[in-house]
This record gives structure tokens, sequence and C-alpha cells, in this order.
């Protein structure tokens, strides 16, 4: 089953852009918007098998760590840069956001919600670190350093003097979006942001 | 065995070098520096059957001290296997059962293409130093001739390591419709500053060897001292301060004390000693001269203002894989390629492969480097239609 939020991230690539997928994983959806927005893709990725598995798929991809920064990459290079819920597994999420929008004229940033409702109700009734579908890990082996509520996100825009162009709330990996966007800060599993720099 | 090649990973077999002459009158081959050179020689092996529709081939380019015997052994009880049978044969990255490979030996070399140590039709004699300056686009030239000779208009891929890496640039560069994926690895597209002085180091050391005798020495003594000084230089520069001290530290060669003289005490010494005096029994001295001066001359970006520019027309599809330890030709050599390359929205991919051994990893990590140059070459056959 195609996953909706890649689907949400599609929406928001223009026809034939060129496109950096940052933590492109094995390459899904760069595939996809390849197939489905004829986009000239490219990857960027620091697991070697994942790499392998994008070169498979006859897609274009830099192996790399997101860490260092995307020095590799020109100021506005590419149309659209996305990073799909990796932002919490980066060192220096700041740093990759206004890089994102140095080299991409539009970034799209995908992330669990820290600020969901039931992220909340662990902490405060179980007194115990989150552990959730969108958030799978233990707290003593989780690649996510770095979570972030909706709030949060939209602050850091503001300092770094980013403009939101789309904001789309999914309150489930496998349900589209509700119509009417209700209390995101609460009900929110997942956050896509389409930014720029104003 | 490593994961996805199972059990029937193989050798190319018993394989031969065949030699090609090229002759006609009224042909010629003119050199980038000026002059030409004809007739020409080229020694050449092939792996695998060509298919009816000739998508199939892919030319193996080699190093500054390679040959045409690229996989496979001479006979049953060859001891070595060609220089990258780690990825070329059944089953192996380079799938013979598969792919037609080629692999020739450039112009300037000493096993079989014409070189320094050819006869000058001229003269009667062998070239020496009369013989012309080449570079790594009349290499790409000579080789063009050898596939028009087995008729393959367009290469499924070119692949090369260091010099070969150099030529299948070049080749993308110079012959964009000629070739449809471009595998490059330890390389550069212009030769580092670094690199050209240890090769004035190992040219100095060959011209100052009597023997050498301004390059005139065929049918007598060969300027050996010389060419062995030159390979231990060119040797160190392959490796890396991990991979010597984890092979040879500071250990002696079978003595338990210092002899106090210049004897070779240290295992390095003797193992350098050893590779160099290996190298003048199959190599030529004044092929080392040319060939080195044809890597320190490329260089893609000033026939083309940069290399932005230089890539512009190509059309292939490119894999550039860097040796993390590779001292010789950093990852930043490669990422250079790769930007130049993606500036132009070229389709490329870069790999870095994680390695201790300096820059003849690309002729050893085997395991780390099958599964993504193999996913390449298949994801790129199924794009390709000559």
């Amino acid at each position: 089953m195609p996953r909706i939020d890649y689907k949400l991230i599609e929406d928001l690539v223009p026809e034939g852009a060129t496109v950096l997928d940052l933590a492109c994983g094995d390459g899904q959806l760069l595939a996809e918007l390849v197939r489905e927005k004829h986009v000239r893709g490219s990857g960027v990725e620091i697991s070697q098998a994942a790499v392998e598995a994008c070169v498979s798929k006859g897609l274009s991809v830099f192996h790399g760590d997101l860490d260092e920064g995307l020095a590799d990459f020109q100021d506005g290079s590419h149309d659209v840069v996305v990073l799909s819920l990796s932002l919490q597994q980066l060192r220096r999420p700041r740093m990759i956001v206004s890089e994102m929008t140095r080299v991409g004229r539009l970034a799209i940033v995908s992330f669990p919600n820290f600020a969901h409702w039931a992220v909340r109700a662990q902490l405060f009734f179980l007194g115990r670190m989150p552990v959730s579908k969108e958030i799978p890990y233990q707290w003593w082996d989780t690649p996510n350093i770095h979570l972030c509520a909706i709030r949060d996100f939209r602050k850091l825009c503001r300092e770094e003097g980013l403009c939101i162009e789309h904001e789309v709330y999914l309150r489930s990996l496998d349900a589209p979006p509700p119509r009417r966007q209700i209390a995101p800060d609460l009900m929110a599993r997942i956050a896509i942001f389409a930014v720029t720099r104003c | 065995m490593p994961a996805g090649f199972g059990d029937d990973v193989g050798s190319a077999g018993i394989v031969r070098t065949k030699h090609v002459t090229f002759d006609q009158p009224g042909r010629t081959l003119s050199l980038e520096g000026g002059g030409e050179l004809w007739p020409v020689t080229i020694a050449y092996e092939t792996y695998g059957t060509l298919s009816k529709t000739r998508d199939n081939a892919i030319m193996v380019f080699h190093a500054l001290s390679g040959d045409a015997h690229a996989a496979g052994r001479r006979s049953t009880n060859d001891k070595r296997a060609g220089w990258w049978d780690i990825v070329i044969g059944p089953g192996k990255a380079l799938d013979t059962d598969r792919y037609f490979v080629i692999s020739a030996n450039v112009i300037g070399g000493c096993s079989g293409s014409t070189g320094p140590s050819s006869i000058d039709p001229a003269t009667g004699k062998p070239y020496g130093t009369r013989f012309p300056i080449i570079t790594i686009a009349d290499m790409v030239e000579a080789h063009l001739l050898l596939l028009d000779h087995l008729g393959i208009d367009k290469l499924l891929a070119a692949v090369g390591g260091s010099m070969g890496g150099m030529q299948v640039l070049e080749m993308a560069v110079s012959h964009p419709d000629r070739l449809h994926l471009v595998v490059a690895l330890a390389t550069a597209a212009r030769q580092p500053t670094q690199a050209i002085a240890f090769n004035e180091v190992g040219r100095q050391a060959i011209m100052a060897d009597p023997d050498w005798r301004d390059g005139h020495y065929y049918g007598g003594k060969p300027p050996s001292k010389g060419l062995a000084v030159a390979r231990m230089v060119g040797h160190i520069t392959y490796l890396s301060d991990e991979a010597m001290q984890e092979k040879f530290g500071r250990r002696l060669q079978d003595i338990q004390q210092y002899t106090f003289t210049f004897d070779a005490d240290f295992e390095v010494e003797s193992y350098l000693r050893h590779q160099g005096l290996a190298f003048t029994n199959r190599f030529d001295a004044n092929t080392y001269l040319y060939i080195t001066r044809a890597l320190d001359y490329f260089d893609l970006s000033r026939r083309h203002g940069s290399l932005v520019s230089a890539f512009r027309e190509v059309k292939s599809r490119f894999l550039v894989l860097s040796f993390s330890s590779d001292w010789l030709h950093p990852p930043y050599q490669l990422k250079e390629i790769v930007s130049a390359l993606r500036a132009t929205h070229k389709h490329v991919s870069y790999y870095e492969v994680s390695s201790r051994y300096g820059h003849d990893a690309f002729l050893l990590e085997r395991e780390k480097m099958e599964g993504v140059i193999g996913a390449f070459l298949a994801s790129g056959a199924r794009s390709f239609a000559p």
C-alpha cells in the first residue's frame, strides 16, 4: 500500500522538478516521485545497504552523512529538497533545515509530532518515555535524538527566517488527513511542512 | 563467500591475450600532443560472450602498472589470476555469464600494445624515447580502434580504477555516444599535485640510472635500479599508514637484532625491495615514464574551461566510488567529479567504500564494492539499447 505521507509530499512537488531527497533510505519516495511526478530526483543516504538498494532501482544517490551538512550541494541547485521523517535523527537539525532552504527553493520536512496526545499521555499517566508506531524505539536504543513538536518547528522556522508555504497534518500513516485540522498540536501524529526562505 | 553471489561464483577460466594490429595505409592515430602513432597494436582479452544485439559489452580499463590480463588464468597451473579477477567472472560483479567483458593494454604500455619498446617502423629499432608523448585521451582513442574492430558501437559500461578511471571519464566526455554507463573508482578528473610530485620522483629515479641512456637501452642492460626505486615510491602511495603499520609494523626481516648496516633490516624495506625488483621483470622503464606523463597531463577541466562544462554533454549514467583511506585519490577528488556532474543534473551515484587498504583498495575490497557495482550494471542494463 502506498504511504499516505509520501502521497502528500508528492502533492507538494511540482511536475518535472529537480528533487533532492535527504536520508532517502531505499529510495521508495524518490522512485514514486520519478514515476508520478517525472522529477529529476537524487538522494542522500548514509547506509551502504540503502545506497545499494537505490542504485538497484536505477536512482541517483549520494553516499553521505547529513550531520556533515550539504557542502557538496550548490546554492539553489534544486527545486525541492525533502527530508522525510528523519529530522529527529540528525545531530544538527537546525543546520540541516537551513541548508535545505539554501540548496532548494522549497524544503519539505516531515516529522513525528512529539506533542501528540498519546505521547503526552504516556509521559503523564505512565511516567515513561513514549513508544508509539511513529516513535517505535525504547529510550536506550532510539536513533531519535531531536524529537520536536509542531509548535517547536514553527518556532524554528520563525527564528531561521523561513516562511511556511504549506502544512499538512496526519493522524495516522494509514489514513488520509482529516478535511478539517482540529488542534493539530494535540491530534497530529505526523506533520509535513513545506517552507521557503522568506 | 559474499552474500548474494551464491556458490556459482567462479573464474573466467583459462584465457589468452589476443593482439590486433591496425596498419591500414592512409590511416593514423593522431595524438593530442601533436604527432601520430601508426601502426598501432592492441593487446586485449575478452571474457564471456557478446550478445546478438551487442548490448552487453563492458570495457575494463587498467591502471598504471596493469595490462590486458584482467581475469582468469593463463594456464591450469598459473598461480596468479588477472589483476581484477575479484570482480570479473561468472557470478561476480562483472558477471561473464551476462556480460561480454573486454580488457586491453593501453598504448605506451609494455604488455603487448604499441609502446616505447615496440619497433619503430621508421628505423626498424625500438622507439625508446622517440616514442611520441601520449595522453589519457590518446589511450581512449586507441581503445576505440579495438571497439570498432570488435563491432561494438556502444558499450553497456566502461569501468576503471585509478588511471583506468581517468580513461572512462575521458571517454564519457569525448565520446558520449559510445557508452551507457560509467563506473569510475579511486580516480580524479585531474591529476592531483601530490600525484604529479610522486610521479616526478619516479621518473627522476629512472632517468638518473646510468643504464637508462636517454631511453635507448633496448638490447642492453635496462635501468632496473631506477625503475625499482620508482616502483617502491609508487607502491607506498598505494598503501595506507594503517595498512603498512598492520602488515609490517617495525618487525625485522629474518633477524633478531639490528645489523647496524644499510641492509634491509625491516620487513617493510625487504618488501619494497622485493616489489621493486619483481616489477623490473615485467615492466619497461620507458613505459613508466610515458604513462606517468600521461597521468600528469590529465585534466578534464583544462580543455573545457571547467569541470562542469567538460561534463555538460555527457550522456552516461555514472557510478563513482571512493575508498576512505585512499590518500592518492582521497574521497574529495571523487566528490569533485560528482559535484561537477550534478551541477547539470547528470545521473550520478556516489559511494564511499570504508577500507583500510589505501589506494589499492579498489583491487582488494571485493565484498564491499561488488554489490553496488553489480546493482548499477544490472539496473543500467535494463535501460540500454545500443
